[in-house]
């Protein structure tokens, strides 16, 4: 890996003017970080995104960069694959931007399977437009918009994206610039829609909403970073885990030495989706790194297909058809 | 208006007929419509149609709202448009005869299905009694046959079992009608061969039905008087034209530029009446560098075809009202940005859902001005079903040259109607040159501009050396960096306003048709151009000197454009809408006078209307407000 020194080639010469203390910064570097990891030339990358303070990113990475409206990222990034099947396209994106204007474009890109990784800077607040809530916020949060507290209940996103069958998806902390380093490789290396949820601090308007998860100190008893082939082990002592509970997920604690034999193993492979919908219902331990990961087939690959087997079909005059199509067809 | 020559006979042939074909939704009506005009066109002569369809999928059988028609205005000389009045109606049913009687004048011929005429279908029309047999008709050259019964007939000594009679009535009667106008059978056919070659025995069922109406038809006596061969056209010009629904026209216009400027083309859309068939008809046109997406609403369509742009292919996308207005932001996205782009709306009456399935010119004033901001985009309008073809073509080409949203206008009457194409009209297609940044640029800067047309120069991944970031937000001249700058505004805005205007420079001037200077000059755009040439022309002849142009550019508006309005003595300008290029020309001419003809009834003018206004505006004093008398 080159990227600890490469990255800054994937810097542009623009002022960053995200909020000091924002993770947004800590993002950005692993971003370009993972760009210098995947070793193509920046022309290769493409990276659209909506409006929100996370979708300035654009802005500070040199490749090619559509900074496009609110919530319609996916739907830009679409155009751009579909063109350019061989081009790598990042959709950055905020939980205002792909969960409350932009949920339809969101859900299809995923649905379709197309090749494109949408990093989602989870913040639960609208950090742009000063604060109110999201459709992330969670119940009885007071903002801007909501004086007197939050009666919406928020979406999971993990959930949500795995009823749309995501084959990609992967959750990590926005402090932690190596976890997201790697998983911004794996996401790029994934061939399908791959959905990065990154828990992402505004130290201005929803300060220290995910720190017992995301904090070095409480993180141990409260965090479950999973591996594919591991066993669903956590905690300061090794001694919680997961366990099946009915048709969900529960966690457990034990003293003998040897966990015991019901502790799950991750499997981020599984056709059915329920058990990666069950990890995403866990709210303590939180569950990081990637939950899902599997192959089913791309819309390029669908279309790539499609247009092998049927030749153009239309039957029209001679004279529109050597003015309408490339001669060798 | 019965004065035009709609069917002067010379002797045993006609110089032009208009056919209207009626009946249930699911009689095959616009099938055999369809079938028809290709059998004209064939035979070389000039055609135009226009479908009716019910707003119902499948309304009740027999319901006067489930009437589907189809009219055909078919000749051996010029015709421009679907005709004013009818001179053979074929009806299925009690309903079509009762929604068609009205445009049928006295002494014109009628020929019905009376087995479509029983007690239940006359009570569902409003029918006391017989209209068939009551005397009602005693005025019309009535003609009538049980065709569902010969049909029948016809195929069961065929051994062709009885669930395909019924669908294969509308083959009968289109042997008859081809009999009628002496055309023949093989150009039919070998369609429907090709048509149902998965299905055999449909094939079968449809040219056994289809053979068997040519053959009663000349057999039976009764319809003598059906027999209209039109005259032979003396320049037919075999092969070198085909027959162009709007539709189609606008698919091959775009896939012809896509050819010429040598860019992917990237299609896509959202299902939306009438616009839902360019969608439908380009699927069949997928290839390694055409690709079509049919996305999960107008906004996605849109914003996945200025994705497609910044990725260097010519980002397309159609739809019609409603789904316009969707597309608002994206637009103002694709006009900050500078991407080329092309949006067609085939426009229906609105607003919001309006009449769907109906015509109406009422997005002008949306495609001109509809976005937050200065937003100026180039407007065009095609006018006739085949010359959508041209009007694609050149939204393509000044979308790429300039690096710029182009909006094509056109309405349900030209997506849904017909007529002949020639072949010469793609030989006028001027060459595209897009305006791509040269390969050995080493500092590329996206915003700096092209000195003549100020265009800025298109660079699109992975060209290596000239990535760029862009967006909605305003940026600083020549460099592209965000910038809110109050002088740089200011000075972006007028830049944008300019690179539009300048387009000017490089569209075709305004041509007047019959008098070029005199006492009055129509104008129109859009789909008018039919009824309007049609009523000019007759005034022409009878000696008035007036003229007719006809606005393909809408904006900006052809250099010559004031010249050529100052050559008349008066103005009309017609529209089927409220007034909205009149409210233009109002604004961007304010020292001059226009006189107004609108009708707002989600159909098209008739000729003989128009002729009346004319008239009325040739001999009054000035008093520029001439409204349809009957809205
Ligand atoms: C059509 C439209 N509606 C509203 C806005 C205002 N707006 C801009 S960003 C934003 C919310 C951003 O929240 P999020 O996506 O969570 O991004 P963050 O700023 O938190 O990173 C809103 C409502 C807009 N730009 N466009
Ligand atoms: S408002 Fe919040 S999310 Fe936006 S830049 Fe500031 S700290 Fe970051
Ligand atoms: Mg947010």
């Amino acid at each position: 890996m080159n990227s600890n020194s490469g990255y800054k080639a994937f810097l542009s010469d623009q002022d960053v003017r995200w909020c000091p203390g924002c993770d947004d910064y800590i993002i950005l570097r692993a971003f370009a970080r993972a760009l210098a990891a995947i070793g193509l030339p920046p022309e290769r990358h493409v990276v659209v995104s909506g409006i929100g303070c996370a979708s300035r990113l654009p802005y500070y990475v040199n490749t090619y960069g559509l900074h496009g409206i609110h919530g319609r990222a996916p739907a830009i990034a679409t155009g751009v694959k579909l063109v350019h099947p061989d081009l790598y396209v990042w959709v950055i994106t905020g939980d205002g931007d792909a969960l409350a204007i932009g949920t339809n474009h969101f859900l299809h890109a995923i649905r379709r399977n197309l090749d494109i990784n949408i990093l989602l800077f989870n913040n639960e607040i609208y950090g742009l437009t000063k604060g109110q809530f999201s459709p992330t916020s969670r119940l009885d949060l007071k903002t801007r918009s909501s004086p007197q507290g939050n009666i919406q209940p928020p979406f999971h996103i993990g959930s949500l994206v795995l009823g749309a069958d995501v084959s990609f998806f992967a959750r990590v902390p926005g402090n932690d610039l190596n976890a997201m380093t790697k998983v911004f490789v794996e996401a790029a290396r994934h061939k399908g829609t791959s959905v990065v949820e990154i828990l992402q601090n505004c130290p201005v308007f929803n300060d220290g909403v995910f720190h017992p998860v995301t904090d070095k100190s409480t993180a141990v008893d409260h965090a479950l970073w999973v591996e594919h082939g591991r066993p669903l082990i956590y905690g300061k002592d090794g001694k919680r885990g997961i366990v099946r509970d009915g048709c969900g997920l529960r966690p457990i604690r034990w003293e003998s030495e040897q966990p015991p034999s019901e502790v799950m193993v991750h499997d981020e492979k599984v056709d059915n989706p329920s058990y990666a919908f069950a990890l995403t219902q866990l709210s303590d331990p939180m569950v990081f790194g990637i939950i899902r990961r599997m192959r089913r087939p791309t819309y390029e690959e669908r279309s790539q297909a499609l247009k092998q087997k049927v030749a153009q079909s239309a039957i029209v005059h001679d004279f529109i058809r050597k003015a309408i199509l490339q001669e060798n067809t | 208006m019965s004065q035009l020559p709609s069917n002067s006979s010379t002797e045993s042939s006609v110089t032009r007929i208009v056919l209207h074909i009626a009946g249930d939704s699911g009689d095959g009506i616009q099938f055999a419509g369809k079938q028809l005009t290709i059998a004209s066109a064939h035979r070389g002569y000039a055609v135009i149609t226009m479908p009716n369809f019910p707003a119902e999928i499948r309304a009740p059988k027999g319901s006067l709202y489930g009437v589907s028609g189809f009219q055909m205005h078919v000749g051996s000389t010029d015709i421009h448009t679907p005709g004013d009045t009818i001179d053979v109606l074929v009806a299925f049913n009690a309903a079509a005869l009762k929604k068609a009687l009205p445009d049928i004048p006295e002494g014109k011929i009628i020929l019905a299905d009376e087995d479509g005429f029983n007690p239940s279908n006359l009570k569902k029309a409003g029918f006391t009694s017989n209209p068939l047999t009551d005397g009602t008709l005693d005025n019309y050259q009535l003609i009538t046959a049980p065709i569902s019964k010969l049909t029948r007939q016809a195929l069961i000594q065929t051994g062709i079992h009885s669930k395909l009679t019924q669908r294969s009535r509308n083959m009968f009667v289109l042997g008859m009608i081809l009999w009628m106008f002496d055309l023949s059978l093989e150009e039919t056919i070998a369609q429907l061969q090709q048509r149902f070659k998965d299905v055999p025995e449909i094939a079968q069922a449809n040219i056994a039905a289809l053979k068997a109406g040519w053959n009663y038809a000349e057999t039976v006596e009764l319809l003598q008087p059906l027999h209209l061969p039109i005259q032979e056209n003396e320049n037919t010009n075999a092969g070198q034209y085909t027959i162009a629904h709007g539709y189609e026209a606008c698919v091959w216009g775009l896939l012809a530029a896509h050819k010429e400027a040598k860019r992917p083309l990237f299609f896509a859309s959202y299902p939306i009446t009438p616009s839902s068939d360019i969608l439908q008809y380009i699927g069949n046109f997928l290839s390694e560098d055409v690709e079509v997406f049919q996305a999960e609403d107008e906004i996605a369509a849109i914003a996945s075809a200025i994705g497609a742009s910044f990725a260097g292919a010519i980002g397309t996308t159609s739809t019609s009202g409603p789904g316009f207005a969707l597309k608002s932001e994206a637009l103002g996205l694709a006009v900050m940005t500078e991407l080329p782009l092309v949006v067609i709306d085939a426009q229906r009456a609105g607003p919001s859902t309006g009449m769907p399935t109906k015509t109406e010119q009422s997005d002008l004033l949306q495609a001109l001005y509809g976005r937050n901001g200065e937003a100026p985009l180039i407007v065009l309008a095609a006018s006739t079903p085949a010359n959508c073809l041209e009007y694609a073509y050149w939204a393509v080409k000044l979308a790429l040259e300039h690096i710029t949203p182009v909006v094509l206008l056109i309405d349900a009457y030209l997506i849904m109607g017909a007529q002949r194409l020639e072949a010469s009209a793609l030989k006028k297609l001027p060459p595209i040159a897009p305006h791509i940044v040269s390969e050995d640029t080493t500092e590329y800067a996206p915003y700096l501009r092209n000195p003549n047309t100020l265009a800025r120069y298109w660079a699109f991944p992975p060209m290596q050396g000239k990535m760029h970031r862009i967006g909605g937000l305003e940026k600083e001249d020549v460099s592209g960096h965000v910038s809110y700058d109050p002088e740089n505004h200011h000075k972006m805005v007028q830049l944008r306003r300019q690179k539009v205007e300048r387009v000017q420079q490089v569209i075709p001037p305004l041509q007047t048709e019959f008098a070029d200077t005199g006492e009055l000059l129509v104008l129109g755009w859009g789909s008018t151009y039919g009824s309007i040439k049609a009523a000019v022309q007759y005034l022409y002849e009878k000696g008035h000197a007036i003229g007719h142009a006809h606005l393909h550019f809408l904006h900006p508006f052809p250099k010559n454009t004031e010249q050529i309005l100052r050559k008349f003595d008066k103005i009309v300008v017609c529209e089927l809408n409220d007034g909205q290029l009149h409210r233009v020309l109002q604004s961007t001419f304010p020292g001059m006078k226009f006189w107004k003809y609108n009708k707002i009834q989600g159909i098209p003018f008739k000729e003989h209307e128009l002729i009346e206004a004319f008239q009325k505006i040739l001999t009054s004093e000035y008093s520029p407000v001439q409204h349809n008398s009957s809205s």
